[in-house]
């Protein structure tokens, strides 16, 4: 008998039947099979490893091997000053950087009890949205592309490209935004922005009908994820899962309605919970979230206020040029800033926020002075990954794929 | 339960063994004697209802004893107080760096503990699979350690490679003024590094 728990009747509990009865005829003993998969295969979406114990086409025994990604993120942090670190969290979640910035700022200014200007928050809740649907769409695509269909996942990039040039226009960069500082932004909303990105909101909204209809009912999509790769809620909660993989499995957990931070207790949207908590359900989470982030940006494309949008504390954010080079107590406060860097207090504060891939969690150790003691991130992905090796066993090889594609992770934010 | 009823509650349910509740930016962190993380965390989860271990971490307090120190995020889900967060943080000495793992309590433990071990050498009592997660099986330092120069020491990689320390000069990093010597052209860049120990690990 085998020991393995089948979640699946069907085709899986088949083969599993056929593999014993040609065991119990034949007399042999099953030989498994070890596969490595990665850490360069395509559908592993970065550099992970799994080791597959394969009995036939079934998998019995699965060893994730993470840190081919690590560049010790924690270490350079604990030898820089705070703004410092700001375009490193740009490589933390390499699809979404603008909200990875934001989530780093908010996380210091709690520490340092800030709270930004309100049109300042709004555009941090604009970034964070962008930068939620970019991640999202790919992860989508890209779940769609490991199940065979290519053509959503080019599609998609038709729309992270006007995304991109969204975020260019803001930022100046494409990839690396690096936008955000302790306390503040680097520049203001550019002129024609508000009315550039309502438009391309008020077009997306067609192509997300139009994924939904390639995909939602698209037979051989369907086939490749409904009951593949269930996780229960007890399970969802006891392995700390975040994100759309938690909510996919039916509990309502996000941090923008159960924690507010910035604006978003402001805005009107809900937060979509699967039902059973297989590959498909995580799909339809991302896509209705994809919805509801357009709302939420809706709402905040409309109501921008006036006002800074930086901390006033001239010791605590660099003041402006011009008046760098014409007033002195400016030209101190830039000099202090540059050298020492933000005078934190001594303590420790933990900060999460609601992230494409889950809750990115910074907790930061300060003794005090310009540089964290101790800061260490808690990705989502890397906690996502950990369900990993529970999950796999039980599923056909081909399964495999499709649940790495449906837990959408980044391995730059996994490995630090 | 909110987070101070539920220190309170901690506090008579391990008499002498907890201590005080400490509130900063609308956290509460409160320290827990070591001999008994295991069964605060069992209680934490069952009766006081914090079911979701949002984080663990270290701290390496380097120069004080003891030096290390575990820290444990709880929070509360799937109910009508999702927004209550509960910091737990204990000691661990520098000579017997142990602790009982969580794995048994959440699973979700089983990764956090595998990478504390891995950058900082505490060791878990009861952990079901206690190997290096960031760095490689074999690698023979614990990069996260103050006394762990940031430039790296150098290591094999067993039949593949061998990583040297990487040039510090020039970089964005900073380092405690005193601390440098005057002939920085000379100098190994080991000794720029704030809190090196001039021996290197063994």
């Amino acid at each position: 008998m085998s020991e393995t728990l089948l979640e699946t009747p069907d085709s899986v509990a088949r083969a599993a039947q056929q593999i014993e009865q040609f065991q119990a005829e034949s007399g042999k003993m099953g030989e498994k099979l070890i596969l490595n998969l990665g850490p360069s295969h395509p559908s592993t979406h970065g550099v992970l490893r799994v080791l597959l114990e394969l009995d036939g086409e079934i998998v019995t025994k699965a060893i994730p091997d993470i840190g081919y990604l690590h560049r010790g993120d924690e270490k350079i942090a604990e030898n820089m000053t705070y703004n410092q670190f700001v375009p490193y969290t740009d490589r933390l979640d390499y699809l979404a950087p603008l909200a990875s910035n934001v989530a780093y700022a908010l996380a210091v200014e709690k520490l340092m009890g800030w709270t930004i200007p309100p049109r300042g928050q709004v555009i941090r809740v604009i970034c964070s949205e962008l930068a939620r649907i970019s991640a999202h769409l790919l992860g989508m695509g890209a779940l769609a592309m490991d199940c065979g269909a290519m053509t959503v996942f080019l599609y998609i990039f038709t729309e992270r490209e006007k995304i991109y040039n969204l975020i260019e226009l803001l930022t100046g960069a494409r990839f690396t935004t690096s936008y955000t500082r302790i306390g503040g932004q680097t520049r203001d909303l550019p002129p024609g922005f508000v009315d550039q990105a309502k438009a391309f909101v008020e077009q997306f909204k067609g192509k997300i009908d139009e994924l939904d209809q390639l995909l939602s009912r698209n037979k051989i999509f369907v086939d490749r994820n409904k009951g593949i790769g269930i996780i229960t809620k007890e399970d969802a909660i006891d392995f700390g899962l975040t994100g759309a993989n938690l909510r996919g499995s039916g509990v309502y957990y996000d941090v923008r309605k159960d924690r507010p931070y910035l604006t978003y207790s402001e805005y009107g949207f809900s937060v979509p919970v699967g039902s059973v908590g297989d590959c498909y359900d995580r799909y339809l989470c991302r896509l209705e979230e994809l919805r509801q982030s357009v709302r939420i940006l809706e709402q905040a494309l409309t109501h921008i206020p006036s006002g800074p949008i930086n901390i006033g504390d001239g010791k605590g954010f660099l003041p402006r040029k011009d008046k760098v080079l014409t007033k002195m107590e400016e030209l101190i406060h830039q000099f202090i800033l540059v050298t020492e860097g933000i005078q934190a207090p001594v303590g420790e504060v933990y900060f999460g926020a609601e992230n494409p891939k889950g809750e990115l969690g910074f907790y930061i150790n300060s003794k005090g002075g310009g540089v964290p003691y101790r800061m260490k991130i808690r990705s989502p992905s890397f906690v996502n990954l950990s369900i990993l090796s529970k999950l796999l066993p039980g599923h056909m090889m081909s399964d495999v794929v499709a649940i790495l594609g449906s837990l959408d992770f980044v391995m730059g934010e996994c490995d630090r | 339960m909110p987070a101070p009823d539920a220190i309170a509650s901690l506090q008579k349910q391990f008499p002498g063994k907890i201590g005080q509740a400490k509130e900063f930016r609308g956290e509460w962190t409160v320290d827990v004697d070591r001999d008994i993380v295991r069964a605060a965390a069992a209680y934490i989860k069952g009766t006081l209802g914090f079911n979701y271990i949002v984080d663990i971490s270290s701290v390496d307090y380097f120069g004080e004893e003891p030096r290390f120190e575990m820290v444990y995020e709880f929070c509360v889900l799937g109910g009508p107080n999702n927004q209550q967060h509960l910091r737990v943080k204990t000691k661990v000495s520098e000579d017997d760096p142990t602790v009982d793992s969580l794995v048994p309590v959440y699973q979700g433990a089983d990764w956090h503990e595998r990478e504390v071990y891995d950058m900082m050498g505490i060791k878990f009592n009861g952990h079901p699979d206690l190997r290096r997660i960031l760095m490689w099986d074999g690698y023979p330092y614990y990069p996260l350690k103050k006394d762990f120069p940031l430039e790296g020491l150098s290591s094999d990689l067993p039949g593949e490679a061998f990583s040297r320390p990487a040039p510090l000069e020039g970089g964005p990093f900073v380092a405690a003024p005193e601390l440098i010597p005057p002939t920085v052209g000379e100098a190994p860049t080991t000794a720029l590094e704030p809190r090196a120990k001039p021996a290197p690990l063994s």
